[in-house]
């Protein structure tokens, strides 16, 4: 790959586009851009902010894949969290009437 | 003696309503740092030449105690009058009557301009000051939202619509100025949003202030729902009148042409492009080396930065420039810069002003997070407008074109009518470093110096295609130029150009990826 070391854009980024290293500075969008991230399907997160109104179960608790697991109400509608497959509640991360932003961790599953 | 009388009367009625909320609600106007809306139409239109209608005209409603208020002009001033003895139609909501809540006889006041300047074909500018529905008139107000939504739909290609934010504008409101050409913000004075701060609050517990929200910079530079930002309301009428002298009355006219002058000497357009296609420089100094007198009215200056879109003229006639910038993400191709440029593209198809295309980008943007935004679908925007554009195209590629972006940038293949090359133009299928990777993999892995290697094949690939003349050996490119002759070329294609007619397979529209 070309050496790119002309003094006069010494100060400026290096972004690399099919192998090809380019001196360009950086938008505010590119830079607070989040990273991928595998998802843990065993994590199970808030998709919408809102409130707790009821939690089911317990940690240690075997739940059955379907079963309700708490209810999330958001934007007046009371969404039903349902377990994604057969297993155990590692650990509950939530309570009752308790306020959670988007992408809050609620359960986890062992 | 009467007849004297019933002037006075009518005088003492105007004056009355030109007051509009009163002294109380015009303090409080100015005390936010704000025009008043009569102030603002005044400020924006030529001297003596505003002409009000339905001034006299009162709202309806009946509950709610509100048969006993009186609202002046119903919290809108509408009317026509002059920009560079240009004629327009204009409104302006009055945010000291009722906080120019919108009811049905405001609505009825705004949808009436609206049909007068589509059927008379003129531009529309409307000022958005009001705190939303008129919750007293109920589906009244919202079918008022609805019948303006519908008029903005309709007039949309036909008259230009301007929107203007000098105030709140949220809820359903802001889908209006979304459904217009052109939405001009200023700085701590427009606010537009769906839902505000207070409702994101309770409802879903995120704290956040109104500017941050849905202020002027975050709609330029973030959301990209607003075209033009201004410091205060004067920088921002100007905006609105220089747009007015460059644009045409509607879609059956073309742009006012004016006398032509010269590039101003100090843009030198063989000093500002680096030779290393690797260097970043700033494409509008390009575009000011070939417009008349280096003028340039950018759009959208503060959003997707990577494109650069806006007006100048050549030989006195509006052109639309869309230029790859390599000064930011080194020019790249993305989803905002995709949306970006094919709206503004198919403005300039609707109002018969000419494409230029100033092609430097090495590609499309890798990552995660455009695949995930849809960058597939966005890009492709690009490649409908231009295909679909009749109006004079012409393309100018100063260095990279590589892969899909040589494609999407007003190619031959897309029907561009001219397609120019400087030497330093590099057309290929991706750059020479990739290319090199996978053509020369096998010779490259089983070198005893693979780096040494690597760098000799990629000089290789290079010195064979990353110039002009393979594609010009095709006839995918007209002309390779010289950088000086840019300017020339341009004018001599642009008047060879003018009577373009090209006709396209009879439908009742297309599908654009939206």
């Amino acid at each position: 790959m070309e050496n790119i070391d002309e003094k006069d854009y010494g100060e400026y980024p290096t972004l690399s586009i099919s192998s090809g290293l380019y001196k360009t500075e950086l938008t505010k969008k590119f830079k607070e851009r989040k990273n991928w991230v595998v998802p843990n399907p065993k994590k199970i997160y808030a998709i919408i902010p809102g409130t707790i109104l009821d939690v089911y179960v317990k940690s240690g608790q075997s739940v059955k894949k379907g079963e309700t697991l708490l209810i999330l109400e958001a934007m007046k509608m009371q969404n039903q969290i349902t377990m994604p497959f057969d297993g155990k509640i590692k650990k509950v991360y939530i309570q009752p009437d308790e306020v959670i932003k988007k992408q809050h961790l609620m359960i986890e599953i062992a | 003696m009467t007849l004297k009388r019933n002037i006075q009367e009518l005088r003492k009625r105007k004056i009355e309503v030109q007051k509009g909320g009163g002294d109380k609600a015009i303090e409080k106007q100015v005390a936010m740092g704000k025009l008043t809306a009569r102030e603002r139409i005044l400020a924006i239109l030529d001297e003596n030449s505003f002409h009000e209608y339905d001034m006299f005209v009162a709202h309806l409603a009946r509950d709610f105690n509100m048969e006993k208020k009186v609202l002046h002009g119903d919290g809108v001033i509408t009317g026509t009058g002059t920009i560079h003895g240009s004629p327009v139609c204009i409104y302006a909501q009055d945010f000291t009557v009722a906080g120019g809540s919108l009811g049905l006889m405001h609505a009825r006041k705004i949808t009436k301009i609206m049909d007068h300047a589509l059927k008379m074909r003129v531009p529309l500018i409307g000022i958005n000051d009001s705190g939303g529905a008129r919750i007293q008139e109920g589906v009244n107000s919202l079918a008022g939202y609805g019948e303006i939504f519908f008029r903005n739909t309709l007039a949309s290609g036909v008259i230009p619509q301007l929107s203007v934010i000098l105030g709140p504008c949220a809820g359903g409101a802001v889908y209006s100025p979304a459904l217009t050409d052109f939405v001009f913000v200023v700085e701590n004075i427009s606010k537009m949003f769906i839902t505000g701060p207070s409702v994101i609050k309770t409802v879903l517990g995120e704290e956040i202030s109104m500017e941050e929200l849905g202020g002027a910079r975050v709609h330029c530079e973030t959301a990209g729902n607003a075209h033009f930002y201004a410091k205060n309301e004067q920088e921002c009428f100007d905006q609105i009148k220089k747009l007015i002298e460059l644009i045409p009355r509607s879609n059956t006219e073309k742009a006012k042409r004016v006398e032509t002058k010269e590039p101003q000497k100090k843009y030198n357009i063989e000093e500002i492009v680096p030779e290393n296609p690797r260097l970043p420089y700033d494409i509008k100094d390009v575009i000011r080396s070939i417009t008349d007198d280096s003028d340039f009215f950018e759009i959208m200056e503060l959003y997707a930065p990577n494109i650069v879109i806006g007006f100048g003229r050549m030989d006195g006639q509006t052109c639309g420039f869309v230029a790859n910038q390599p000064k930011y993400l080194a020019g790249v191709l993305d989803c905002d810069s995709s949306d970006k440029a094919a709206r503004f593209i198919r403005y300039c198809d609707s109002f018969n002003i000419p494409i230029i295309t100033l092609e430097d980008m090495p590609g499309y943007l890798p990552g995660v997070d455009q695949e995930h935004m849809g960058v597939i679908r966005h890009g492709a925007k690009i490649l409908y407008a231009y295909s679909e554009a009749t109006v004079p195209k012409i393309t100018v590629i100063i260095r990279k074109a590589y892969g899909g972006g040589y494609i999407a940038m007003n190619s031959r293949h897309l029907r561009a009518d001219f397609v120019f090359a400087w030497p330093t133009a590099e057309i290929a299928v991706m750059g020479p470093e990739g290319a090199a990777n996978i053509v020369f993999r096998k010779e490259i892995q089983e070198a005893s110096d693979p780096e040494a290697m690597r760098k000799q094949k990629i000089e290789e690939y290079k010195e064979k295609f990353a110039n002009p003349f393979v594609a010009a050996a095709q006839g995918y490119i007209d002309e390779v130029i010289e950088p000086a002759e840019t300017r020339s070329m341009l004018l001599h294609a642009l008047s060879v150009a003018e009577n373009k007619s090209v006709s396209m397979p009879r439908k009742k529209h297309g599908i654009p990826p939206f």
